[in-house]
This record gives C-alpha cells, sequence and structure tokens, in this order.
C-alpha cells in the first residue's frame, strides 16, 4: 500500500461559528474548496465517505451528502467511530481505490454544535446518570486521574499540551482561539470535571472539512502537483466503555500505531512532525506514549522539551474543536512545506485520530511529495 | 425542579435493580468459565456463553479512578455540588460507576482506597454507594 495512494486536495470551511447553515451545506462548501485545491472537477470524484456528525447520528448519512454534492457515486457510507472515523475512512478509500473500487474518493465531515446542539457533550451516561455521571468530559477526567496517580505525573506535563496547542493555534490566523496560554494561567483554570480543567477540554466548533484521495498514478495523470502520499495507516479499538476497561492508561492506539509503522516501514524516530488527537490533553500524553515516541508516564516531560513539534495549527484546543480531519488537513500542509508553522525539512508526518472515550483510534502517516 | 433519568430497567438487567431493593449487590457469573461482571447482558464475553447465573457480591472492593463534579450538568445535581462519580473494582472483578458516600467532596478519595458497599435510597429507587473503609481514610 506504502505510498500508492495520495492526498491530493484539501479543503475546510471557516472554523467558529455558523450560525443558521446545516451542517450538509458546509461539507458541501469544504468538498467544494478540496476540488479547487485538487484542481479537479467534481464529475471525477466517484467515492463520498462521510463521518457521522457526532450530534445528529441518522440513517444513511453518507447518501444524502452525495446527494447535496450531486453525485452517484461508486463508493458511498457514513462511518461511526466517533473522531477515529475520519482516519478510518481514509484507510478504507485507500484500500478501495487500490482495489480498483473507485478513482477518486472524497472523505469528509461537517457538523454544527456550537450554534446548534451541545447536548452530546453533556449528556447523561446511561443507567449511571442517577449517580451523576454526565458529560463527555468525565469519561477523560477518570483516565487522566489514573494517569495523574499511576506515573505520579505533574500537572505541568498536562499543561505544556495545552500550552503548546495554544501557542500554536494563536499564530494560525485561521484558528477559532487565538489567544495564548501561559502555563500559570492553565493551572489556575477553573475546573470543568476535576481533574479536567477548562484549559484541558478542547473547542466546541462548527465547521467541515474534506480530503480527496487517489492512486499516485492518476493524480500525476491528471497533473496534480502537491501530491501526499499515503504511506501507512492503522487502527485500534478498545471496545470497552471507560469503566469497564482494565487498564485506563493506555490503549490500542499502540497496536494502531504499530500497524501503520509496519506499512510505512518506518518507526517513531523517523517522524519529524505529529499532529495528535487532543480533544483533551490526556490524550495526547498517551498518545505519544502508545505511539513510542517516549516510556509509559513520560509524555509531559516529552512534551514540556518539545522534543516532537505536534499540533502545529493548534489541534482541537485551539485551531477548532471539529473531531480530527483538521490534523489530516495540517498533515498535509507540512508535507507540502506549506504550513503556516512548517517544520523545516519535514519528510514524514503522523497523525492520530480517536473517538469515544478513546474506544476507538486511527493513525496515518503521510509522507512529503516526490 | 425535574428528575434525573431514571436507569433503563429490562428483562435483562431487572435482577440487579431488584437485587438492590433487597439490600444486595448483585452481579453476572458465568457458569460456563467462571467470568463475573456488571451491567447486566444475556451472553459472557469471556467464552460467548449463555449460562449465566447472579451472584451476590461481598460489598467489597477499591478505587480505581474519580472525578469530581463542580458544575451541574442537571438541575437535580446542583445539592450535590462538588461530589464525586468514582470507579470501584469490587473484589469479585466487576467495575461499577458510584459515589463515595464519606469522600468530602472527593478530598477523601485516594487510587486503591478500599471501599465497602452502603447502599443508599435515591427518590424511590436503591443505590448501589459506597463507603470508604475507615482506616483507608487519610
Amino acid at each position: 500500500m506504502r505510498g500508492r495512494t495520495v492526498i491530493a486536495g484539501i479543503g475546510h470551511t471557516a472554523y467558529g461559528k455558523h450560525p443558521g447553515r446545516d451542517r450538509v451545506s458546509l461539507i458541501v462548501e469544504a468538498v467544494g474548496n478540496a476540488l479547487v485545491d485538487a484542481g479537479i472537477e467534481k464529475s471525477r470524484l466517484d467515492g463520498v465517505l462521510v463521518k457521522m456528525a457526532n450530534s445528529e447520528p441518522s440513517f444513511l448519512y453518507g447518501q444524502r451528502v452525495a446527494e447535496a454534492l450531486g453525485l452517484r457515486p461508486k463508493l458511498g457510507c457514513s462511518l461511526d467511530q466517533g473522531g477515529a472515523a475520519n482516519i478510518a475512512l481514509i484507510s478504507y478509500a485507500a484500500m478501495a481505490i487500490e482495489a480498483g473500487m473507485a478513482e477518486a474518493v472524497v472523505v469528509c465531515y461537517g457538523d454544527t454544535p456550537r450554534t446548534g446542539s451541545r447536548a452530546v457533550f453533556n449528556r447523561p451516561r446511561g443507567d449511571e446518570a442517577i449517580y451523576g455521571w454526565y458529560s463527555v468530559a468525565a469519561g477523560y477526567g477518570l483516565i487522566h486521574q489514573a494517569y495523574r496517580h499511576t506515573y505520579d505525573a505533574e500537572e505541568r506535563g498536562f499543561g505544556a499540551v495545552a500550552v503548546t496547542c495554544r501557542a500554536n493555534g494563536a499564530r494560525n490566523p485561521n484558528a477559532q482561539l487565538r489567544k495564548p496560554l501561559s502555563m500559570d494561567e492553565y493551572l489556575a483554570s477553573p475546573w470543568v470535571v476535576e481533574p479536567l480543567r477548562r484549559d484541558d477540554c478542547c473547542l466546541v466548533s462548527d465547521g467541515a472539512a474534506a480530503v480527496i484521495m487517489t492512486s499516485a498514478k492518476l493524480a500525476r495523470e491528471w497533473g496534480i502537483r502537491a501530491l501526499v502520499p499515503i504511506l501507512g495507516f492503522g487502527q485500534g479499538q478498545e471496545s470497552w466503555d471507560v469503566q469497564h476497561r482494565p487498564d485506563l492508561t493506555s490503549t490500542m492506539a499502540r497496536a494502531s500505531a504499530e500497524t501503520a509503522y509496519r506499512m510505512a516501514g518506518l518507526g517513531p524516530s523517523d517522524i519529524d512532525v505529529a499532529q495528535i488527537y487532543d480533544c483533551f490533553t490526556i490524550a495526547v500524553l498517551m498518545t505519544l506514549e502508545d505511539y513510542g515516541f517516549c516510556k509509559p508516564g513520560q509524555a509531559g516531560p516529552f512534551c514540556r522539551e518539545g522534543a516532537l513539534p505536534f499540533n502545529t495549527s493548534g489541534g482541537l484546543l485551539s485551531e477548532t474543536g471539529t473531531p480530527g480531519l483538521q490534523l489530516v488537513i495540517e498533515g498535509v500542509r507540512q508535507m507540502r512545506g506549506t504550513a503556516n508553522l512548517q517544520v523545516r525539512n519535514a519528510r514524514h508526518c503522523i497523525v492520530s485520530n480517536q473517538g469515544g472515550t478513546m474506544q476507538t483510534h486511527g493513525t496515518l502517516i503521510l509522507g512529503a511529495p516526490g | 425542579m425535574s428528575e434525573l433519568p431514571r436507569p433503563q430497567i429490562d428483562e435483562i438487567s431487572r435482577p440487579y435493580w431488584e437485587g438492590l431493593e433487597q439490600g444486595r449487590l448483585l452481579y453476572q457469573h458465568c457458569r460456563s468459565c467462571g467470568h463475573n461482571w456488571l451491567p447486566a447482558r444475556q451472553t459472557c464475553s469471556a467464552c460467548l456463553s449463555t449460562q449465566l447465573e447472579w451472584l451476590q457480591s461481598r460489598g467489597q472492593g477499591r478505587i480505581v479512578s474519580w472525578v469530581v463534579y463542580h458544575v451541574a450538568y442537571h438541575d437535580a445535581l446542583k445539592d450535590r455540588l462538588p461530589y464525586d462519580v468514582t470507579l470501584v473494582e469490587l473484589a469479585e472483578g466487576p467495575r461499577v460507576l458510584t459515589n463515595i458516600v464519606n469522600s468530602r467532596g472527593g478530598k477523601a478519595l485516594r487510587i486503591d482506597a478500599r471501599v465497602d458497599l452502603a447502599i443508599e435510597r435515591e427518590g424511590d429507587m436503591s443505590l448501589a454507594r459506597f463507603r470508604l473503609v475507615e482506616d483507608a481514610a487519610p
């Protein structure tokens, strides 16, 4: 698979608030931008793969998006994996293109939880709601707490993730939150669900994003210049909800990364820049460890040292809280050499996506063109 | 003030909730492979058997993790603030989310602290809350 499929176009809407906009119309706008970026006609698209909208799961959603795009594609579906679905769909698109099922596939997502309903984030959590078990944040709070105690991890390690993402976002003109954060401000920020502080938690955002994929061979025939090869991908499913999971401080992200590294023929030391799913700061620390960048319990100091550039456009904590495709897009920019905070001579970028309370995980490794 | 959402009690989970009404914490046990678990399901996730039975827990466990709410996500929770939701592993193996009745707003909680079952009434329901064992409290 290595390098045989490419990301040929990227597009997104403005991030933040889109009052009055339907989420499907946002997706159409993002796909339109990706088509312009790739320099291909809409009629080339024969695959439309859509991540389910977090705030309103629905039947035949992939077909509704394809209809709005005016397409009758060969491939079409929506996938529910929470935030891991973007990379999962990219990997399925790569395999479908390789198998000859489709030539040009768009993977896309859009949602409007900021101006619409945030109920999904604040929801009662099943039969335990009567004990006061509410919100997405609380599940990550259990993991954060267990990690903190297992490794005697200092708060500044979590803070380093928030400070880094906010600093990068502050320098991104398209970021939703452009206010940098100091470590002192992080440590003083109020509890949401203790041990999670306000600044451990990502943004809630309206917006849409899209990437267009094709084979390396076709992309060259079509004269697309900025081809970013897909070198490897993997997935890992944790399955159990957080309270029934035997180990809270490591997930199947480890298996996901191992699959992607093996496909790419690369290891952690070959990675120049990372885009790590940062719905909550704990997710970044655990992903860096499961990806082999540092030992268990050492990701906090690793982030404080600035040993690896990550979330160079600000991530979910600063650029946009939309779940995950923006990280792939920033990875593509880094490989093209067109990122706002470009890492010099970056040849390999790793991207993580995850969903639920870390039930799902996807890993993508991108390479530089040529 | 509206009430908290009630548990979805169905044929599968009814023995659990009826057990609490009678002052007993029940969990499911696989007669085929010995696996123990909660919440209720119709098949064993370890060996896929349907030969299941309900057993009574001794009501002893340890704290795996916890969170403390400082913001109420429902009106009915405002009077509880600050309150803990704690993950407890029973000695028999199953894990449950619960509240610790003597957590002092979460301040008394520690990983691996020993807890004992302390069933409490909440409206017209019985809930499986837990109490820190005296000598485990700081």
